[in-house]
């Protein structure tokens, strides 16, 4: 403070100007929001309504576009809906322990498990996914020991199934349901573990009353963050599957790049986007996670 | 210590716990009575919170043995034992308002509905937090946290609770109130805390029985006022209040200090330095008064020096004087008349029951 004596009207406008620090910080945020969210969006629907044959579309409040998801599509979107449940169901069962294990066990390896649990992502998301391909491939180790075992038939395949395209995107998308669930558990306060303890709860009990609940924050991020790009997610279908198992990401990428229909596949995008939003809101209130951020 | 049928509450025979090579807590024999307000005093890190986990079950120790009411407990899970334990951060479950908080013990024990909620309504009315049964802790004030907390575990009825610096994280009004009120619901469920604090005003006001600790052993345990008059060794005098401590060299019942001055002993504290040629006495600065050189109604015990400091605290003053001989002796005195000056030549005397002998 200097030696001059402030006025109050001059008090006033200082604090005014201070409340409004905040917001001056978040308009980058927001104009970046603008320019590469809001505006390309409102461009999808823009194109979405249009009609015609490539390079000539006119904007016709062309609606159809929108009915054909659901009259053309609908097996692709039902292998979409059902591959990333059931991938995000995987990785959960599969994520939770090892985050728990990381967590609690970890003690000094903590740090180093978390690198160890993303070095596979230092590889590229294509490379990735081509070497699974070698490893469900009909020669390889995984099939080969299975038929051994006669846990499949000596013809059986793996590769362009179902079960390889969501054992593909099980694996893809592990490190984003497990480190959510991570944070959430290593930043428990354990003497809430031990509160438990102290109030008679058994191992089992503590954890269903007391870590479980607190580490929905992590579970609950950890599906949406899985989920939603599984979703729209169709690399997995064109290395691992065949036509069949096609999802609605296949169809919107070769409508896009491949038959050029603009119209459609934008309609096709706002539409998953929506469908996948109304999905989730109900999810995010049933899961209450708002209670539990203290 | 014991009270009723001679079992005491609380037994650690011989207990050590060493994490890695460091010893925390170091061959520790401690018996609490049951009904016992027993306070742990001791400087950070000495070993109070690692005592206080073990006998809550949440710490092995290396070695010994704890028994709770006559049971050997060790190696015990904490779920499995009868003690409770208020924790220094409160623990309170955020996910749960402060009824269901309170009623979790209950509730892990099977109880029935009905009676869990006649007793934590009850409970939350003898920490007077009736109003805020469903409320969530993050809602409360930490005198309120710290209520609930006590509120979780006394409902469960525990013989030993366990409270380790609870009041810590309070402002000292409110620390001041939470001692009086945990002092009534200790004095009205009639059960044994064991209160771990570094606050040796806290634990004097509190406590019938204080163990003062230090690297990881015990000093020195007793009533407050017995430790405060006789501490016994150089730590204790200097941990629980403020002492005046001289060396000097005993014969029967006299001491005889660098300056000339000859101190007499009470035969007790003269029996305690038996066998020793050197020893070191000591005498709280309220001990001391000031006399007239020549005062014959002056006590025994006397020194003679010069006002070094003189400060004001309200109720009393505190005088630095400066012996010949023997260094800077500190006195407190009642504000009832003059006050000294610095400079000024004093004579300061006290009775010889007031001399204790430290180690
Ligand atoms: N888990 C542990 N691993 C290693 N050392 C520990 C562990 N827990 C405690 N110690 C050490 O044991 C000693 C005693 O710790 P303790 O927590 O019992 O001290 P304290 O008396 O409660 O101190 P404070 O008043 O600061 O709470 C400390 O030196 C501490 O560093
Ligand atoms: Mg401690």
């Amino acid at each position: 403070m200097t030696t001059t004596t402030l006025h109050e009207p001059e008090l006033a406008r200082m604090a005014r100007r201070r409340a409004m620090v905040p917001y001056l910080l978040l308009l980058p945020g927001i104009a970046w929001l603008l320019v590469f969210f809001m505006v390309p969006i409102l461009r999808l629907i823009g194109v979405s309504l249009q009609s015609g044959v490539y390079p000539n579309y006119e904007f016709t409040w062309q609606w159809d576009n929108y009915a054909r998801l659901w009259t053309t599509y609908g097996s692709q979107v039902w292998n979409s809906l059902r591959f990333a449940f059931a991938a995000t169901v995987i990785c959960l069962v599969l994520a939770y322990p090892l985050a728990y294990f990381i967590a609690f066990r970890g003690g000094k390896w903590k740090n180093f498990l978390v690198v160890m649990l993303l070095m596979p992502f230092l590889m590229p998301f294509l490379l990735r996914t081509l070497s699974w391909k070698i490893i469900l491939a009909d020669e390889g180790i995984v099939v080969s020991t299975l038929k051994t075992l006669g846990v499949i038939g000596p013809n059986a395949t793996l590769l362009a199934t179902s079960v390889a395209v969501v054992a593909g995107i099980a694996y893809n998308f592990l490190p984003f349901m497990t480190l959510p669930i991570y944070v959430s558990l290593e930043k428990l306060d354990r003497s809430l573990i031990e509160a438990a303890a102290d109030l008679y709860a058994t191992p089992r009990e503590a954890f269903r009353k007391v870590t479980l609940p607190l580490s929905m924050p992590g579970v609950v991020a950890g599906t949406l963050l899985t989920f939603i790009p599984a979703v729209g997610d169709y690399v997995n279908v064109l290395l691992l599957g065949s036509p069949s198992e096609f999802m609605i990401g296949n169809v919107i990428q070769s409508r896009f790049l491949v038959v050029l229909d603009y119209p459609v596949a934008a309609a096709l995008s706002f539409t998953l986007m929506t469908v996948i939003v109304l999905m989730l809101i109900p999810y995010v209130r049933a899961t209450g996670t708002d209670d539990l951020v203290a | 210590m014991t009270a009723g049928n001679g079992i005491p509450a609380v037994e650690l025979e011989n207990v050590t716990k060493r994490f890695a090579d460091f010893t925390a807590v170091d061959s520790l024999n401690l018996n609490i009575g049951e009904n016992t307000f027993f306070a742990m005093l001791g400087p950070s890190g000495c070993g109070k919170t690692t005592t206080l986990r073990m006998i809550g079950g949440f710490e092995d120790p290396t070695s010994g043995t704890i028994r709770l009411h006559g049971d050997d407990v060790t190696g015990l899970k904490p779920y499995r034992r009868a003690v409770n334990t208020v924790f220094q951060s409160y623990a309170l479950f955020p996910h749960m308002t402060v009824a269901e908080n309170v009623a979790f013990g209950l509730r892990r024990k099977k109880v029935d509905d009905a009676e869990v909620k006649r007793r934590v309504g009850e409970t939350l009315e003898l920490v007077q937090l009736s109003a805020r049964g469903s409320a969530k802790p993050r809602q409360l004030s930490g005198g309120q946290q710290q209520r609930v907390a006590l509120a979780r575990a006394l409902i469960n009825h525990p013989r030993v609770l366990l409270l380790d610096e609870p009041l810590g994280a309070l402002d000292l009004k409110l620390r001041k109130e939470m001692q009086i009120e945990l002092k009534r619901i200790q004095q009205e469920v009639g059960i044994t805390f064991i209160h771990v604090t570094h606050d040796q005003e806290e634990a004097m006001t509190m406590a019938d029985t204080i163990a003062v600790m230090n690297q990881g052993r015990i000093e020195r345990l007793g009533s407050p006022s017995e430790i405060y008059e006789d501490p016994r060794t150089p730590f204790v005098a200097g941990f629980l209040g403020a002492s005046n401590l001289m060396s000097g060299t005993v014969s029967g019942n006299e001491v005889g200090l660098p300056n000339g001055a000859v101190i007499r002993l009470t035969d007790i504290q003269a029996a305690r330095c038996n066998g020793h040629n050197e020893v070191q006495i000591g005498v709280r600065p309220e001990k001391l008064s000031f006399f007239g050189s020549n005062d014959g109604n002056a006590p025994v015990n006397r020194l003679s020096g010069v006002i070094a400091d003189t400060s004001f605290t309200g109720t009393s003053t505190q005088y630095l004087v400066e012996v010949p001989g023997i260094g800077q002796v500190a006195v407190v005195e009642q504000n009832l008349g003059d006050i000294h000056d610095p400079g000024e030549e004093v004579t300061v005397a006290w009775k010889p029951e007031h001399t204790f002998v430290v180690e």
